[in-house]
């Protein structure tokens, strides 16, 4: 199996505070890794990095083979690497249809004439655009929610119309930063489902989640952070009884107990 | 009845002009929220290129052209010199970077060409037509067809492609329109590029009536901003309205009241709307989240 994603050595530095130092995994298609670590630990300021938001000081990330270091988000979009945000990235006054077919952009573009005249072709691209997003909102279960504007649903709901978007352009790699969050333990349970569904149809998933239990069960791999280094990763089990992680998450008396 | 109608046509006449600079502000506030006051300096541009490039000898269309393309140039590059190094810099900074620039660039005019007053001749003649008993330019029909071709293209524009929803997706929220593929620095430069070709457009068309000289950009950038705000900022319906019926009220302040307060009555009508309509006629209402 080809790696599809490949971090390595990543690190940045804000103002002589080193974030994040020298952080490296890989992601194979399929797969679920999840970042973990206590709050602060670097592991949106890792996904800023991967996803072309922030420009790390010193590493280097691959997608399928190319060298994507520090390439501008709507680049990596177009080669097939796509993300939500822990702080929601939403088109807030817009109906939350019109936001899922946002995500269905760079599929629909077309000669600006051919748009500007409404030729078929566009007129059918645009037809088709609407009809998957509207799919993809019946998967989220927002399909009722269409026509409201976005600005006017929950944070939950904004955290499921987001992972819409991102699966509108049909990624190869698909960061999920925090996607349960705001979600109660049905939504969840929903989400946990549609993550592990995304990764058998091949995609590579890369997590940051708060929800231990999610994700020590979805898992396949798992990295740990804190202070911006990797102290430790492996299987969900291996993980969850090393002590290092365990000091991380509970402090030193509990690891020695 | 053709007192009324002479100055309902002046009215239109200089309501045309209005609305041509009013539209070069809906592309610009369309992608970044940024009104932009060098867009009278555009105008100018427009105008006084064409009248230099006519006297070193190019015939009137091709000076017109060099116009639009070099004021294109000038937009972009004031995008790249003075916009995008101050990304993230709030709204209101941005507006008086803009401030800036329209006085640098009026400067620059004076120094590149003079303070003199130019024309050239317009494009089909000088006898005025007669309509009802009263009397319009045809310069000035063809102010009006310019202004309402712009405001038709740009209508498709921003409601039929899907690069005009990129340039509304770009203001919405710049990163979400990265993450969805589109390339928000283009967008930029592309609505800088026209929003300054219309601008220059606006300044060829209007230059045989008005005139111009590297000083006429800021009161056509103040009227053409009160159109854009009585109609709607961003809207191009509310920007052809809007200066349409700028035009009017100030013809029809001039001929029934005073000309003394023509002025007055445009800005008079600005607080009115932005008292009592601040998203103008054809402004979406908005609902924010508390």
């Amino acid at each position: 199996m080809t790696t599809l994603l490949e971090v390595s050595g990543l690190g940045i530095t804000f103002g002589g505070l080193k974030a994040v130092q020298d952080v490296g995994f890989r992601v194979n298609p399929g797969e679920i890794v999840s970042v973990i670590g206590p709050n602060g630990a670097g592991k949106t300021t890792l996904f800023n990095m991967i996803s072309g938001v922030y420009k790390p000081s010193t590493g280097s990330v691959k997608l399928d083979g190319e060298n994507v270091t520090s390439m501008d988000p709507y680049l990596l979009a177009r080669r097939g690497l796509s993300r939500t945000f822990q702080n929601l990235q939403i088109f807030q006054t817009m109906t939350v249809l019109e936001n899922a077919i946002s995500g269905f952009h760079l599929q629909e573009m077309g000669p600006l004439l051919a748009d500007l005249f409404h030729l078929p072709s566009m007129k059918s691209r645009a037809g088709k655009a609407e009809t998957e997003a509207r799919a993809l909102l019946e998967r989220v279960r927002l399909g009722n929610a269409a026509e409201k504007e976005a600005s006017s649903l929950s944070y939950g709901a904004l955290k499921r119309l987001e992972i819409a978007r991102a699966l509108a352009l049909k990624p190869r790699v698909l960061l999920l930063d925090e996607p349960a969050a705001g979600c109660n333990a049905v939504e969840t349970e929903e989400i946990d489902h549609l993550i592990a569904e995304v990764a058998a149809s091949g995609v590579a998933i890369l997590l940051v989640e708060h929800d231990m239990k999610m994700v020590m069960r979805i898992s396949n791999h798992i990295v740990v952070l804190d202070h911006g280094e990797k102290i430790a990763e492996g299987r969900p089990e291996e993980v969850s009884r090393n002590p290092k992680v365990i000091e991380a998450y509970l402090g030193t008396e509990a690891a020695n107990a | 009845m053709a007192e009324l109608m002479q100055f309902v046509l002046s009215g239109l006449t200089v309501g045309a002009v209005y609305a041509l600079v009013a539209l070069g502000f809906t592309i610009i506030y369309n992608a970044s929220d940024v009104v932009n006051f060098a867009q009278g300096e555009f105008v100018m541009l427009g105008g006084m290129i064409t009248v230099f490039a006519n006297m070193a000898g190019l015939p009137i269309p091709l000076a017109a052209l060099t116009a639009i393309v070099v004021t294109a140039v000038a937009g972009v590059a004031l995008n790249k010199l003075a916009i995008e190094p101050a990304r993230g810099a709030p709204v209101v900074s941005l507006i008086i970077i803009t401030i800036g620039a329209s006085i640098f660039m009026r400067g620059l005019a004076q120094v590149v060409f003079d303070k003199q007053l130019h024309r050239f001749p317009a494009f089909t003649g000088d006898t005025p037509i007669m309509i009802m008993g009263a009397t319009i330019l045809p310069q000035a029909l063809w102010v009006l067809f310019g202004a309402l071709v712009v405001f038709a293209g740009l209508w498709a524009f921003f409601t039929r492609t899907l690069t005009g929803k990129a340039v509304l997706a770009t203001s919405n929220n710049r990163l979400a329109a990265q993450l969805v593929g589109i390339n928000t620095n283009w967008v930029m430069t592309m609505s800088f590029a026209l929003s300054a070709g219309i601008g220059a457009l606006a300044g060829v068309l209007v230059t045989p009536i008005t005139n111009t000289s590297y000083d006429v950009g800021i009161a056509l950038a103040l009227k053409g901003f009160a159109a854009a705000m009585l109609g709607g900022m961003g809207n191009p319906i509310g920007a052809l309205v809007g200066g349409l019926l700028l035009g009017l009220i100030e013809a029809l302040t001039a001929g029934y009241i005073s000309s003394v307060y023509k002025d007055a009555a445009a800005f008079v009508v600005i607080l009115l709307v932005l008292f009592f309509m601040p998203r103008g006629i054809f402004g979406k209402s908005s609902t924010d989240r508390v």
